[in-house]
């Protein structure tokens, strides 16, 4: 109905516009893109705390030690319960979110640019795709987490080497899914038209073939987000991510599972935190594609 | 320019493709002059090279052989930046108006498009450039509401209005239309149809107008070429074509028209075979073989075109001989 009044006022919605409006109608991604964008401002908060007070609140409250309340459940005081080394668990969460979601978004951002850029240039140049496909094919064919966990041995452990690993591992799924679409849009007609019109390659690949290509990419941005995540989780559990006392979900859960029979609570916020934000951004993901796909629009 | 020299001469022009299982001939050896203001319909069923001819002109393909001048000027032997500015006065309208659109661009956007590429109006100057969108949008009859539509949200007839459009924009002497209306309803057709002659009126164009509807280029065009694989059977002007077919291959193709009269019986000449393989095609005429007055000769040496009356080429060693 709306959209039939849009159109009748001369009121035009481009194809972005529109799929927003069929993710509106998604609650549940709706609800999680909240949740995530408040995660977000929270983890952005924690650098602005750390710059105000000169980490003086960093390393009073999240890397001090109080070994006397070890372990200590969720109480008022401390809802999330104290870890095993007498450290608050809601500080710890809340300072480990910037590790996961900003580490996670910059390798993808990183990945998005890198593979978008190779798959691009694969698709629409002839000559080029079976060399860069083929480098794509080996480094696909090692798992993510072995691949990013050889390039973390050998560079060493940093944040640095841990975005660049996640990466590079990344990197292929992205030249995959934009050389598939690039392909798809080179061959429509009005890539033929503009060559009528004598645009140039680059005008074709800047204004034609990258929107028409865009939706697949921002679907596997968000699901990427959340496999990063996971790397870097898994990373820092088996020690090769980030590197106590900084409190990385991962590597908090790692610390945490000797003390699982004792203390239920150290083990599972850090769990849940990581579930969390992994299933948030998956189902963001799922509305985002069923948004952006034009076969399911009536 | 010279009134009695052509707007377009093409000749001899050649497309072949390399395929795995040998050269595919999807246009051979076309030759024609079409004059400025006049449309010259091209016919043959699908898959005879009907629009690979119209794309090697504008050399959005690669021609394999052969010359296309453009007012003179040699196409095939442009570079880069001389063929940009020839693009300025060709252009083409495309079958399908669902798939020539850019969909992320709005109705005004894809008429502007052209303008902005060949950099007649500048970018930074959207109020000239409005002006001139809503001022096509009028002349191909698109309400000026449409003017922030996108392709998504028109019908057809309207996308179609807008592939015109863009291609008026930038004022060409001459327009390829392949298969302008083959995707639209029949009363839209009608439409879109009349819209193309009278902006030809208005504007001077010179078409070439490429069709498998035989109703539509009788109504529509001066000249007539029919192709088959890839080859001219016959051309003529459009009332010479459809008063005295001298191919056999035409003859056919004409009689297969329907007639709206249910009482008139009519007397198709049924065409016997499959369309024969363009890869790696035989010498000799490649209608032959569904020939029903084909002999020997047919098959032993390339058949020339003849102009058997003026103005009326035909290839067909045994035209001009055969029942009319």
């Amino acid at each position: 109905m709306k959209k039939q009044a849009a159109a009748a006022s001369g009121k035009a919605r481009s194809l972005g516009a529109d799929a927003w409006y069929r993710f509106k109608k998604n609650r549940l991604a709706v609800i999680s893109l909240i949740f995530l964008c408040l995660m977000i401002v929270i983890a952005f908060s924690t650098f602005i705390i750390d710059w105000a007070t000169d980490s003086s609140f960093y390393d009073a409250k999240v890397i001090a030690q109080d070994l006397r309340r070890r372990l200590e459940p969720p109480s008022w005081e401390h809802p999330f319960g104290l870890d095993e080394f007498g450290r608050d668990m809601l500080l710890r969460i809340i300072w480990g979110a910037r590790y996961s979601l900003f580490m996670g978004m910059a390798a993808v951002f990183g990945a998005t640019l890198l593979g978008g850029f190779l798959g691009a240039i694969s698709g629409y140049y002839k000559t080029a795709d079976g060399i860069i496909m083929r480098v794509m094919d080996i480094l696909l064919a090692v798992p993510t987490i072995l691949l990013a966990t050889a390039i973390v041995a050998a560079f060493g452990t940093s944040k640095v080497n841990l975005i660049m690993a996640i990466l590079i591992s990344q990197t292929p799924t992205f030249a995959r899914v934009v050389r598939a679409s690039v392909l798809t849009v080179k061959e429509q007609e009005y890539i033929e038209a503009a060559k009528a019109m004598g645009a140039s390659d680059m005008h074709i690949i800047i204004k034609y073939i990258i929107p028409n290509s865009l939706s697949p990419l921002i679907v596997q941005c968000t699901m990427s987000v959340a496999s990063a995540i996971l790397s870097i989780a898994s990373l820092s559990f088996i020690g090769l991510g980030i590197q106590a006392p900084m409190p990385e979900w991962g590597a908090m859960l790692s610390n945490a599972r000797t003390y699982i029979r004792d203390s239920w609570h150290i083990t599972v916020i850090p769990g849940a935190a990581i579930m969390v934000t992994i299933l948030m951004l998956n189902i963001i993901g799922d509305g985002l594609r069923d948004a952006l796909d034009p076969r399911l629009k009536n | 320019m010279n009134e009695n020299q052509p707007l377009l001469q093409v000749q001899n022009l050649k497309k072949y493709f390399q395929t795995p299982s040998g050269t595919l001939h999807a246009v051979d050896d076309v030759t024609f002059d079409l004059y400025t203001g006049k449309t010259l319909g091209v016919v043959g069923e699908s898959g005879c090279g009907k629009s690979t001819m119209g794309r090697a002109i504008l050399r959005l393909q690669e021609p394999t052989a052969g010359k296309v001048l453009f007012d003179g000027v040699d196409v095939t032997a442009c570079d880069k930046r001389e063929l940009k500015k020839l693009r300025e006065q060709m252009q083409i309208i495309f079958q399908d108006p669902f798939a020539s659109i850019n969909p992320r661009m709005t109705v005004s956007q894809t008429i502007m498009e052209p303008l902005i590429i060949q950099n007649k109006i500048d970018k930074h100057d959207r109020t000239g450039l409005e002006k001139k969108a809503l001022e096509i949008m009028d002349l191909v009859g698109l309400a000026p509401r449409l003017v922030n539509s996108y392709p998504h949200e028109l019908d057809g007839g309207r996308r179609q209005r807008i592939g015109i459009g863009r291609a008026l924009a930038l004022n060409p002497k001459f327009i390829v239309c392949d298969e302008p209306v083959s995707a639209l309803d029949v009363s839209i057709q009608a439409q879109i149809l009349n819209l193309m002659q009278d902006v030809q009126k208005q504007m001077g164009l010179t078409y070439l107008f490429i069709t498998h509807d035989l109703s539509v280029v009788k109504h529509f065009s001066d000249e007539i070429l029919v192709m088959y694989l890839g080859q001219m059977v016959e051309k003529c002007g459009a009332k010479q074509l459809f008063a005295k077919p001298m191919h056999p291959y035409t003859q056919a193709l004409l009689s297969a028209i329907p007639v709206p009269d249910p009482h008139v019986r009519m007397q198709k000449i049924p065409l016997k075979g499959e369309l024969s393989s363009p890869i790696n095609p035989p010498v000799g005429c490649r209608f032959a073989k569904r020939c029903p007055y084909a002999c020997e000769a047919c098959s032993e040496a390339a058949v020339p075109l003849r102009e058997l009356e003026p103005g009326h080429f035909v290839a067909c060693i045994k035209a001009g001989e055969l029942p009319v």
